[in-house]
């Protein structure tokens, strides 16, 4: 039959239809072994395409290339420090979007409820730093920074629940307010006047600093704000998964029709929700203000809100995965710094290689789901 | 000449990452008959037809159109070779008239000259007794006009062979039957024409030869001259079944539900539920009747406490007690808090009765997870819950911890239905519970009903297949525009009867459902 010279059909002048070169079909459940395998995979085909644009671009050899940049993250003990700090700070963050996001509420505005947390730290530390004894002044350092993050969070939650207004455009446009407000403050508290910034806050009598922990005679400055995330993402996860508001969050997140038709109060959920997702961006903002930076700027949160996102979804809202995921953005964001400034290569050019190793990671997702079959060869009719 | 073949489908194979839809099924259709596609849900019927379509490509075989083999990469290719379908749901633009609809996607030359295609739809109703305003937009239309309009869409296309998916799924038996007069009309004038469905005395009253399918497999095709309702069952099935539903009459029923007066509107003021009233009562089944969207959901979900009414009583007489409670305008946790023990299986089984990403047992316990004063869910009673589910209504599933949502739609219904009886309801409310479902599994639902009917539950049944409602129910009510039409007694009513009553209220709008 002349069907199956369908291949040679080009040549023979006679327009037929063919086949279409490829479709794409969904896949069954994929067993999780097979799910890791195809991630890692994507990694690692993300680090030789990198390493070929680094190669055409810079003409650097690229292995050196990423050997400086897991020198970057991990090269010195006080790198390292300094990238676990990073890493318990974007995944404190990542924490505190994860409930809203379990519940389809788009908070994507961690970045302010961050800021806003750090303002009302920082505002106690200078208005009371004298006047409270210091254990005090840091209880109430952190009731207020939970407290501002949890009103930050809440206001687009109370106007979504009564009027159902859309929660991105207003969690987005609150971290504006809050940018603002820190800016004002900061002209307010200005040290010394004219300077433009607050400076370190209490230099002198460390009123409101959060204490270090110290063993051996050294101090270990960012051990706290490591153990307390730590321990928050496994208090967070079992929440999530095993208390009864964690089990509502996913009914309202799964669907809101079913959790109304089982009596569940929709409202009360949302805002209570909300106010635990801006309460531990407020904790964020008390971390970075009451214990590592010791002052409040307006680039304090320096983006984690949005990076936040990203650790979320990677780790399909799952806690504890969010530390692999925070951990590998914080590797990669240093370790960019880091050939960025030895081989003297643009910035732009550490965001290349970021962008593509995300591009694949996100990518591989699509080929777990899914599955491309390509035209076959004819076959001989049966 | 009835031999010649108009289509042939051979050894053709679909498959959806591991399930397989099709699998080396054969089909002739054969030019100027009509062909049954017979198959329960989830047998393949539409997967095979949307090959025909364009809509999905086969993974392996052949079609050939008059002989010749041919690709079919999407609809446009199916257009040109004279294939139309006509879908389950329509696909019609609303704000478009009839024509508009008709013409539009086409490629003519030049500009679209309305008149000219006004006049060939026109002739084209003429010439086979079509009734159709050209002029009327869509959604002024009912669902019968909408299907005419589909119909003379893929003929004005010069469609020969016309496949019909489900044709008279949302039609009553009056539509049904001038629908199938069509149909025959067009076979004598030599096109082919395929329908799918799964109703046997449709297959048995319109068509010539059946095409059986089951699990995806060709099963066998037949005369329809030469078979039976129960050859083809047993075809269907892969085993005997017995199509009888076992109707008890009620124990002393005493009013369980008394809805009195009841009125509500939707969001653009239009009335739902017109002055609606009836008392349902304990071991019976009080069918509800209707074409879909007459106000069934509505209804339902106003004695659920998920929809505010304008007024009127929704009264709930406590069996312990004897005591009244009205539940009108209560939420439905307030109206579990008095006491009022109420199931509902609602018509959107995975949007509002169930959560489909989450297992079995989280589905399970969304009822029952308050109870207790601890924070955390205890998750031991409601799986013990769940495997008592699956084993008692032979849910076929991996496990307990497999979301509801990857499961068949029967086995989804199954988790729904069971966990929803488990809490031994006064009052049980289902719409559509057999939708989508395998004959088994219907009437597995059906008798579980009749066990809650003995235990002397009230129970409303929302239906769209008159010969079940009539062979399940003792009352049927039916609602046409959210206005009741009848009560008439199940036992001595006839599907026709019934059928007039829900096309009604469109006669005084001067409406041409009943012709």
């Amino acid at each position: 039959m002349a069907d199956n010279n369908a291949v040679l059909t080009e040549n023979s002048g006679e327009k037929k239809v063919r086949e279409p070169l490829f479709h794409i079909t969904k896949k069954a459940s994929v067993p999780w072994q097979q799910a890791w395998a195809v991630r890692i995979g994507s990694v690692v085909v993300a680090l030789i395409v990198c390493a070929l644009i680094t190669m055409f671009l810079t003409h650097i050899d690229p292995i050196k290339v990423y050997a400086t940049m897991l020198n970057g993250a991990f090269g010195t003990s006080r790198r390292i420090w300094s990238l676990l700090q990073g890493v318990a700070m974007l995944l404190c963050v990542s924490l505190a979007v994860t409930p809203a996001f379990k519940m389809r509420f788009w908070n994507i505005g961690a970045e302010g409820q961050v800021l806003i947390g750090g303002l009302a730290t920082a505002a106690c530390m200078i208005l009371l730093g004298d006047k409270l004894p210091n254990a005090l002044l840091i209880l109430v350092m952190l009731v207020s920074a939970l407290a501002a993050g949890a009103v930050w969070g809440l206001l687009p939650a109370v106007f979504k629940a009564k009027w159902n207004t859309n929660e991105t455009l207003f969690t987005l446009m609150m971290n504006y307010v809050a940018t603002q407000l820190v800016a004002y403050f900061v002209t307010v508290w200005e040290v010394p006047k004219g300077s433009g910034k607050i400076g370190i806050i209490n230099q002198a009598t460390r009123a409101g600093w959060v204490p270090v922990i110290s063993f051996g005679g050294k101090n270990y400055d960012y051990l706290l704000n490591i153990i307390v995330v730590f321990a928050l993402t496994f208090v967070l996860y079992a929440y999530l998964k095993y208390s009864k508001h964690g089990y509502e969050i996913a009914v309202v997140g799964e669907s809101e029709n079913t959790a109304r038709y089982i009596g569940i109060n929709v409202k009360k959920v949302i805002l209570r929700t909300m106010i635990l997702s801006g309460g531990i961006c407020g904790l964020a903002g008390f971390l970075l203000v009451g214990s590592t930076n010791h002052t409040v700027t307006t680039t304090i949160a320096g983006g984690r809100g949005f990076t936040a996102i990203m650790v979320s979804w990677l780790a399909k809202f799952n806690p504890i995965f969010m530390i692999l995921t925070s951990a590998l953005l914080v590797i990669l964001e240093k370790g960019a710094g880091e050939i960025a400034t030895i081989y003297g290569l643009n910035k732009s050019f550490s965001d290349i290689l970021t962008g593509v190793i995300l591009f694949f990671i996100i990518g591989s997702e699509f080929f777990i789901n899914y599955s491309v079959h390509f035209r076959k060869a004819h076959k001989e009719g049966k | 000449m009835g031999e010649h073949i108009a289509i042939e489908m051979k050894g053709i194979t679909k498959r959806f990452g591991s399930i397989v839809a099709n699998e080396d099924v054969d089909l002739q259709v054969r030019r100027g008959e009509i062909l049954a596609i017979l198959g329960e849900n989830g047998s393949g019927k539409t997967t095979l037809m949307n090959m025909l379509s364009g809509i999905y490509f086969p993974d392996e075989g052949q079609i050939f159109i008059e002989g010749k083999e041919v690709v079919i990469r999407s609809p446009k290719d199916a257009f040109d070779q004279k294939i139309g379908m006509i879908h389950q749901h329509f696909k019609l633009v609303d704000v478009f008239t009839a024509t508009e609809n008709i013409i539009l996607g086409m490629k003519d030359e030049g500009k679209y000259n309305l008149k000219d295609a006004a006049a060939k739809v026109q002739a084209i109703c003429d010439h086979y007794g079509f009734v159709i305003a050209p002029q009327k937009k869509i959604y002024e239309m009912s669902v019968s006009e909408k299907q005419t309009v589909e119909i003379v869409k893929v003929l004005f296309r010069g469609a020969d062979i016309l496949i019909l998916d489900e044709p008279t799924a949302v039609l009553t038996p009056q539509e049904t039957e001038k629908l199938f007069s069509v149909l025959r009309k067009m076979r004598d004038d030599g096109k082919s024409i395929v329908i799918i469905t799964h109703k046997l005395h449709e297959v048995l009253a319109l068509t010539d030869r059946v095409t059986v399918l089951r699990k995806g497999k060709f099963i066998a095709t037949v005369n329809t001259k030469e078979t039976s309702e129960s050859e083809l069952t047993e075809m269907m099935v892969g085993k005997k079944v017995s199509l009888n539903i076992d109707r008890a009459d009620p124990v002393d029923p005493t009013d369980r539900l008394i809805v009195k007066n009841i009125n509500c509107h939707n969001i653009e003021g239009r009335k739902i539920l017109d002055d609606i009233s009836f008392t349902v009562r304990s071991g019976e089944i009080l069918g509800i009747a209707g074409i879909a969207g007459s106000g069934q959901r509505e209804l339902l979900e106003s004695i659920a406490g998920l929809q505010k009414l304008d007024s009127g009583e929704i009264i709930y007489i406590n069996p312990a007690t004897d005591a009244p409670e009205n539940l009108r305008n209560k939420t439905p946790m307030q109206i579990r808090n008095l006491g009022v023990r109420l199931s509902f299986v609602p018509e959107d089984r995975l949007g509002m009765g169930l959560v489909g990403n989450m297992d079995i047992i989280d589905n399970v316990m969304l009822r029952s997870y308050r109870s207790g004063r601890s924070v955390f869910l205890e998750r031991k009673a409601p799986a013990s819950l769940a495997d008592k589910i699956i084993s008692d209504l032979e849910v076929v599933t991996p496990g307990p911890t497999t979301a509801v949502r990857k499961l068949s739609g029967g086995n989804v219904q199954k988790v729904l239905v069971g966990r929803e009886i488990s809490s031994a309801p006064k009052v049980l409310m289902v719409a559509y519970p057999v939708r989508g479902l395998d004959i088994n599994s219907s009437y597995m639902i059906y008798n579980l009903l009749n066990e809650q009917k003995k235990n002397g539950t009230a129970i409303i049944f929302v239906g769209e297949d008159l010969d079940v409602l009539v062979e399940l129910c003792d009352r049927i009510m039916v609602i046409n525009s959210g206005r009741i039409t009848g009560i008439v007694d199940g036992r001595e009513a006839v599907k026709e009867e019934i059928g007039l009553l829900m096309t009604k209220s469109d006669d005084a709008k001067g409406g041409n459902a009943n012709g």
